[in-house]
């Protein structure tokens, strides 16, 4: 291979291409290890986890040839709930790991389970340098702004004020929005969805399978035990279409009640949120995902709330293709070892070059 | 005329100057003459941390010291026998190693007041006879490389820039080095800068003619090429030799090199050229810092290569963390650490041997790692082959511990036969290894369901399955929690934990039953009783130790040299030879790292010769403590001791 498969439309999966296909159908039972889950009731690690069983089988692949990767924190002990290859690995290195292992084999689906302190805090330079790198990984962010495993301290995506046991007169640190990190981060697919709209969940997963390069999804997850209702506003039906800014490929972005709502752009460069009766319809913003520049993407992001949530934009803010770094690192080795078909007298031959003198 | 030639068995130039004159390059050619030419040699690079420390100051002063013999060395001498000083700054810097009677070659040019005050010389030293006891040449080196190159119109600063090529080509004529390699290099090096190419070829044959007709020099040396055992030979530096052992581990192992690094130095060079043998399956990831490059490489263990790192005792703290999680999930990983002098930042560019416990303990938990180290620039090659075949047969992190002197010295090396090298089988687990039996039903019918337990250990090696991804059936979760004995699953019960704690320690020490007997250097106990006293060292110390004891053999004392390749787990044998010995000394480049393990397993008492000063130890001061040793150890006061403190003697 000497060009990177980027861009092969015919592929249904340019994502998974190298990676081999499994003969018969899949059910969710094969990817269900014996492993009993251990989560808090309610948790809403529980739904991620059951969502992903069911659409792994429909990606097709060779279950053996799947790898999940974790860090450390409720949401990392996913790979031992799924009968596939994985590792637990330590805190904040998920990514690091998942790098050498989707560089070194073209033939394996690497995902990354982390959460927001995991990712964000300790693990913030790895992720974002995979991003810039575009290694083909799936990492999936299980957001439920808080730590939840050591018990309840806030986290990078807490809001500002958040009273906790780590910062009990409220915290004063400033939150990182993961959408717009990402973007800042080069991030060719950047997506958000949340734990309890599995129709959701699962569409976003697919795209993500699809993309080639590095994949985020940000997922809401509630956490029930130290952060419960930190997704009310969205997961209520009373205020629900007010909070979810639904982003569709070439659809013009409307959401609230009947599509009452709608984004524009604005006049500082940003967009805003409008009511659709006080703009002509063609005013309404069309949401393209696929735009080369990441301009619009990231004030799209910026509409989400760093405080108590209130709306925020779900679905796949950008989407686009750049050669990743896995492709291209096995491309170099590919064109330097044609026609090496004895590595030993190539060893030889290396060793033995340079002035080089002969005692008899 | 006529010039006379004088006999020598041996020689150390230290060619001295600011970092920007080019003194690694002209030494480095100096030693591929020497090389090509048959002497036994051992160089010695010295230079700053800085890549371009002000001009002309001491701080910016590099060095290269060469020994070449026509007899087989171990070190690249005390204190060198001619100094080459091009400016004020490299004459100081270096005259306190100069002993009385030894030669200085001083390029004038630069003696002016400005660079003398930048120096820190009150009075210039070529007038004020403060070099009297000294043989000094002075030389206007730079004027006469200008004129010597003025046929190609080069600016003044361009053509001065070949004054050390004048410079290589007198020091050639001096020693009847050969010239067509530098020549030869030359051409290939400034391939696309014609007119400085010729100036430099110009500069570096007008300085061998200079020495062939000058008065100033009336007398030629002669070291003739030194008796090696027959082979094909090359000088090789030791991060070159370590590149090269790595891609022999991953052609014998047959196993693709993934190194996952982030630069640093004394240990980038390993980087470099790995990166340019990517026809051997090789990857380099140059990761977004320490750990992101061992994680990495610990990921690509996981799915099937031969994982590496490589950097310096700093990289290793940031590592420790992936480390251990790779002594949890028990997979192979070679950890190179190319010691420098510490802690923190300390001196990058020194060399110490101060990181062998950090190798050792820079762990939380008990998280034993095998460690081993090589002795000499060539060695580097064996152990790190030696490092593929440990951390593949035994599934395990690897630390291999070269140091700052290693890296970048260099000596004749025997080109290896590859049918030296040994078989390293990384069996990769294809099939289920376990059954597991179900209660009886009903009916008391049991039944039989095989599957795989990824902590299920070989019996000879306690060695786990290495189960790569994309392997049918034995799908599998690892990690850093405890591990329940053979299956593997998450286990936090307290006998489990002991069990495994206990387990993984004896899978490392299992290793000393694949170790060959040490080697026992003592010439006393072919036809006597033998020396009552031993020294032993591991690294780099190698060659000074092996030089003193030369010493005082050569004086007439006894003692016995043994010296460590692993150091975790000690060689079998190493007990019983310490309680042969009435006393043991250990020099280490640190205040006592290695006496304190051998103290603490073995309970001897040994007596620890400790030097910190980002230098190699040096062979004469190390003879006089052997020497003092076995005057107490025998209590004969009057015992023999090296006389001459200069020379490394013949074996
Ligand atoms: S602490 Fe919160 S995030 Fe963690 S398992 Fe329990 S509910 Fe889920």
């Amino acid at each position: 291979m000497t060009t990177p498969t980027i861009g092969t439309a015919d592929l249904p999966f340019p994502g998974l291409a190298g990676v081999p296909t499994n003969d018969g159908p899949q059910n969710r039972k094969e990817y269900t290890s014996d492993q009993e889950v251990r989560w808090c009731p309610g948790c809403g690690d529980y739904a991620v986890l059951s969502a992903v069983q069911s659409f792994l089988p429909e990606l097709g692949l060779r279950r053996e040839n799947i790898v999940f990767i974790s860090g450390i924190g409720c949401s990392s002990r996913f790979p031992y709930y799924l009968d596939t290859y994985g590792m637990h690995s330590i805190h904040g290195r998920a990514p690091a790991i998942a790098t050498g292992i989707a560089t070194a084999r073209e033939d394996l689906s690497v995902w990354v389970v982390t959460g927001d302190g995991d990712a964000l805090s300790i693990g913030g330079n790895h992720l974002i340098h995979a991003k810039r790198r575009n290694v083909n990984l799936k990492i999936l962010l299980f957001n439920n702004r808080i730590y939840g495993l050591t018990k309840g301290q806030y986290s990078p995506t807490s809001e500002p004020g958040k009273v906790t046991k780590s910062t009990p007169v409220g915290s004063v640190d400033f939150p990182f929005n993961p959408v717009s990190l990402a973007l800042g981060a080069e991030a060719t697919f950047v997506a958000r969805t949340i734990d309890s709209d599995r129709k959701h969940l699962t569409q976003v997963l697919s795209a993500a399978a699809a993309h080639r390069g590095t994949a985020l999804v940000e997922i809401y997850q509630n956490c029930p035990i130290f952060n419960d209702g930190a997704f009310d506003a969205i997961n209520n039906p009373d205020t629900k279409a007010d909070a979810i800014i639904p982003l569709n490929q070439g659809e013009p972005i409307t959401f609230g009640v009947d599509g009452s709502k709608g984004i524009v752009r604005a006049a500082g460069g940003g967009v805003e949120v409008v009511d659709t009766a006080d703009v002509a319809p063609e005013t309404l913003l069309v949401h393209d995902a696929q735009n080369p520049d990441p301009t619009t993407a990231f004030a799209l992001s910026r509409l989400t709330d760093a405080g108590i949530l209130h709306q925020s934009p779900i679905g796949i803010f950008r989407q686009v293709e750049r050669p990743t770094y896995d492709d291209q690192a096995r491309a170099q080795i590919k064109t330097a070892s044609e026609g090496l078909d004895d590595p030993m007298a190539a060893l030889a031959n290396l060793i033995n070059g340079g002035d080089t003198w002969t005692i008899l | 005329m006529a010039k006379q030639v004088q006999q020598l068995d041996r020689v150390i130039i230290r060619f001295a100057g600011d970092s920007g004159d080019g003194m690694q390059l002209t030494g480095d050619r100096f030693t591929q003459e020497s090389a090509a030419f048959g002497n036994d040699l051992v160089t010695f690079p010295n230079f700053p941390a800085e890549i371009r420390a002000p001009q002309g100051t001491l701080p910016g002063v590099s060095s290269f010291q060469v020994h070449f013999a026509d007899h087989d060395i171990l070190t690249a001498g005390d204190a060198p026998d001619v100094l080459v000083a091009m400016n004020p700054a490299a004459l100081k810097a270096n005259l306190a190693d100069m002993k009385p009677g030894t030669a200085i070659i001083v390029d004038s040019h630069d003696f002016n007041a400005r660079n003398l005050t930048k120096a820190g010389y009150e009075a210039n030293p070529l007038e004020d006879g403060s070099l009297a006891e000294y043989v000094v040449t002075v030389l206007d080196l730079t004027g006469m490389t200008v004129e010597g190159v003025k046929e190609f119109g080069l600016s003044r600063k361009d053509a001065a820039r070949a004054k050390n090529m004048f410079a290589l080509g007198l020091l050639s004529w001096m020693y009847g080095r050969p010239t067509e390699t530098t020549i030869a290099f030359l051409e290939k090096r400034f391939a696309k800068v014609a007119d400085i190419r010729d100036a430099n070829i110009k500069a570096f044959k007008t300085g061998w003619n200079f020495g062939e007709t000058t008065e100033a020099f009336m007398v030629q040396y002669e070291v003739k090429p030194a008796p090696m055992s027959a082979g094909t030979y090359r000088n090789i530096a030791g991060n070159l030799a370590l590149a090269y052992g790595l891609v022999a581990g991953g052609v014998a192992s047959g196993l693709p090199i993934f190194l996952g690094t982030y630069p640093i130095t004394p240990a980038s060079d390993v980087l470099h050229e790995l990166s340019k043998h990517k026809r051997f399956g090789i990857t380099t990831f140059q990761a977004e810092d320490e750990i992101a490059g061992v994680g990495a490489a610990l990921g690509a263990a996981f799915s099937g290569s031969l994982g590496i790192t490589s950097t310096s005792g700093p990289g290793i703290a940031l590592k420790s963390e992936t480390i251990g999680l790779a002594v949890m999930t028990e997979l192979p990983l070679i950890i190179i650490d190319v010691q420098r002098g510490g802690p923190s930042t300390g001196l990058p560019t020194k060399t110490e041997q101060a990181d062998l416990l950090q190798a050792m303990f820079g762990r939380n938990g008990e998280a034993p790692v095998p460690i081993i180290a090589p002795q000499s620039p060539g060695d580097c090659f064996d152990a790190a082959v030696e490092a593929t075949r440990i951390a593949v047969t035994y599934r395990t992190p690897v630390m291999l511990l070269s140091d700052g002197y290693l890296a970048n010295g260099s000596e004749p090396w025997r080109i290896p036969e590859l049918s030296e090298l040994p078989r390293i089988e990384p069996n990769f687990a294809t099939e289920h290894n376990h059954e597991t039996r179900s209660k009886p039903d009903k009916d008391g019918v049991v039944s039989v369901a095989s599957d795989f337990w990824p902590y299920l250990r070989d019996e000879e090696t306690l060695a786990r399955p290495w189960a790569i991804p994309g392997t049918p059936g034995l799908e599998h979760r690892i990690g850093g929690l405890e591990k329940g004995n053979g299956h593997g699953n998450i286990s936090y019960d307290p006998a489990n934990h002991d069990f495994m704690v206990r387990t993984r320690q004896a899978k490392v020490d299992r290793i000393a039953d694949s170790l060959p007997p040490l080697e026992v250097d003592d010439p006393s106990a072919i036809d006597g009783a033998g020396a009552r006293v031993l020294v032993l060292g591991w690294g780099s110390t190698y060659g000074p130790i092996g030089a003193a004891c030369r010493r005082v053999r050569k004086a007439g004392g006894s003692v016995a040299q043994v010296h460590l390749r692993h150091l975790n787990p000690f060689p079998k044998d190493l007990g019983d030879i310490l309680k042969r010995y009435d006393a043991v000394m250990i020099p280490e480049m640190n205040l006592g790292q290695l006496s304190l393990l051998i103290r603490a397993k073995y309970l001897v008492d040994v007596v620890g010769y400790n030097q910190v000063n980002g230098m190699p130890l040096k062979a004469a001061e190390l003879a006089e403590a052997i020497s003092d040793l076995i005057s107490t150890t025998t209590g004969d006061l009057d015992a023999a001791r090296p006389s001459d403190t200069s020379k490394e003697p013949v074996k």
